[in-house]
């Protein structure tokens, strides 16, 4: 997988196949972007489980904190981790004792390790680096066109109007799944420079 | 389903459109409200926190304007747009991001009149310096960079004369000195130029010209080209420093490459206040749909009255890129291969009187401050658009006493150019 620019059938496979996500680095301040995500996600129906050693025996919005990933009591699709790029091979190495495997390993923007995502690869799990899956989620939606956000997507069909807990539609025409982008362009440099 | 890019046309119709979930209609509707409902109080905080995507109050944002900011960024390539009052207003809540007081941006000299204005005046204001460099000449950008260098701000077809700028060039300067390069793109139009394609990292647009196109409403816009990493040295502290009014959110962290278009709408937008109408914006979008088409036949119908002028004996001088000989032409070769936009200006062999009578017997041109409209328009910069610069600016800007600026419409060439020559006198 070309890791600078995913086309939107990859990212869209992954949101419209997993149902549960365990976010690694999930926090229960409310200005924190891993709150954002996991708020929504769990809005967009995804059986959400937070993953941080800090807040066992708290939950965050109705479900407990886990202290690890061998923690959870139940098969996980994708692990999303909420952490720097310098603290993603020890919870991919983690994930690669599950049984079963996750579906996907998922790391936030500004996170990539190329090693480890090679590794995970290797066993056939998915991987996305550098991106939020609620924007991801609500680009391919087109709820985040709200927020004046290029969606890159077309539709003219009539869509339900969004509301809570709701699953939207990631099923729009794609604007040329986003290889050409100039931001995807500028994060490659950014990336190749360092 | 299938990941493919559709052409230009196709996205100026389509893109950010969709139809009504409520009522099924096909054009955009107008939500000509102040507010939105929320559905309970956690929907509430949610929005205000920015944690959930939603409409909270039209000076933040509105679906209408929604549409249009899409539509623009696809147009451009770019990650996210916001529309603003007008080109005016964008440029201040772009610099309202970038600027502390007592720091520097540098621009082109060569610049719409009233920018020049804002820059040198309202701004100084703010304590944003402006320093001014010719784009005529690279390395005045350079020789212009300072540790206080915020930003670099250039047209890519420049008024008044409609001069083309060497975008790469000037973005490589700004590559090297860590700053952002902003293009207004207003005189192009995407349709003739993508700025982001070049390497600019902000676009902004007076939506007023030629994107509107038929000279109705006033309105401007911002887009994100999500290419500047904000997060490196702590230079730019309003998307990567915790937000105060936000508890502490920081942006670049939080939306990543469409982090300064966020930035300007809730930091900028919110608090500054110049919130598009949704008419207007209903009213461009309209434009914009038609915008491909007007905009080949503007560039048509000024190359053909460029060289109607050029051939006239009452004709000193004719500055238009999209002429063979036109200083400008390599570079309009090579940035706007589909026309050299329609703006130009022109000077008579009889100077500043002969100026004043020509735009007097014009018939069909009307004499006003606008550009980019249907119809054809005619203006003397010096006495007008320009008038506040001193003699010696007016001269370095291209509107020196004796030129008259065009800006060509949509109307059939011939009568535009029957109308030139009957108000020349043969």
């Amino acid at each position: 997988m070309n890791h600078d620019a995913y086309p939107d059938n990859y990212i869209r496979g992954i949101l419209n196949n997993v149902k549960s996500i365990a976010m690694v680095g999930a926090s229960p301040a409310n200005v924190r972007p891993s709150y954002f995500a996991f708020k929504y996600l769990a809005q967009r129906g995804y059986d959400m489980i937070p993953v941080n050693p800090g807040h066992v025996g708290k939950e965050l919005l109705g479900k407990p904190f886990v202290a690890s990933l061998s923690d959870i009591d139940r098969p996980v699709d994708m692990i999303d981790i909420f952490r720097n790029s310098s603290h993603i091979m020890p919870v991919v190495e983690e994930a690669l004792t599950l049984d079963p495997l996750p579906m996907v390993i998922w790391m936030q923007l500004g996170a990539r390790d190329d090693a480890a995502a090679l590794k995970a690869e290797s066993v056939g799990i998915k991987v996305v680096m550098n991106r939020c899956p609620k924007i991801e989620y609500g680009r391919l939606s087109s709820e985040i066109s709200w927020m004046g956000v290029n969606s890159r997507t077309l539709s003219s069909k009539r869509a339900p109007a969004p509301t809570q807990g709701m699953r939207l539609s990631l099923n729009r025409m794609s604007v040329g799944g986003g290889e050409t982008a100039a931001s995807d362009r500028a994060a490659k440099n950014k990336t190749e420079q360092s | 389903m299938s990941d493919r890019l559709p052409g230009f046309s196709t996205l100026a119709v389509h893109a950010g459109a969709q139809p009504d979930p409520t009522t099924g209609a096909r054009a955009t509707p107008i939500y000509q409200t102040t507010s939105f409902v929320f559905n309970d109080a956690d929907h509430a905080a949610s929005l205000f926190g920015l944690q959930a995507f939603g409409n909270i109050y039209t000076r933040i944002g509105n679906p209408t304007n929604a549409v249009l900011e899409e539509r623009v960024a696809a147009l451009e390539g770019g990650t996210a747009a916001l529309a603003v009052a007008s080109g005016h207003a964008a440029q201040v809540v772009v610099l309202q991001q970038l600027l502390q007081p007592g720091d520097e941006f540098i621009a082109a000299r060569k610049l719409y009149g009233g920018s020049i204005n804002q820059f040198t005046h309202a701004f100084k204001s703010f304590g944003w310096n402006v320093v001014w460099a010719d784009p005529d000449d690279i390395a005045s950008f350079e020789r212009a960079v300072t540790p206080r260098t915020k930003a670099i701000f250039i047209e890519s077809i420049a008024n008044p004369a409609g001069s083309i700028t060497d975008i790469e060039a000037i973005s490589t300067v700004a590559r090297k000195a860590g700053v952002p390069l902003i293009v207004d793109n207003t005189l192009a139009s995407p349709y003739l130029i993508r700025p982001i394609d070049h390497g600019a990292d902000i676009v902004v647009h007076s939506l007023t010209k030629f994107l509107g196109g038929h000279g109705n409403s006033i309105g401007g816009i911002i887009v994100d080209a999500g290419t500047f990493d904000w997060s490196t040295g702590g230079k730019y502290p309003m998307l990567s420093e915790p937000r105060p009014e936000y508890h502490g959110i920081r942006l670049q962290e939080t939306f990543g490459n469409f982090a300064f278009a966020i930035a300007c709408r809730v930091l900028g937008l919110r608090d500054l206040g110049p919130a598009l109408s949704p008419f207007n914006a209903f009213m461009i979008l309209t434009g914009i749909e038609t915008l491909p088409l007007r905009m080949q036949k503007h560039c048509d119908n000024a190359k053909a009255v460029a060289e109607f002028l050029a051939g006239h004996p009452a004709v000193a001088a004719v500055n238009y890129a999209g002429l063979a000989s036109d200083k400008y032409n390599q570079l309009a070769r090579k940035y706007a291969p589909k026309g050299a936009g329609a703006v130009f200006t022109f000077s008579l062999k009889g100077g500043y009187d002969a100026g004043v009578s020509l735009v007097s017997k014009l018939q069909l041109f009307s004499h006003l401050a606008n550009v980019g409209d249907t119809r054809s328009l005619v203006i003397h910069p010096a006495s007008t658009t320009h008038s506040q610069l001193d003699d010696a600016a007016k001269i370095k800007s291209g509107a020196g006493p004796d030129v008259v600026r065009l800006s060509i419409g949509i109307e059939d060439k011939e009568d535009l150019i029957a109308d030139l020559e009957q108000a020349l006198g043969t």
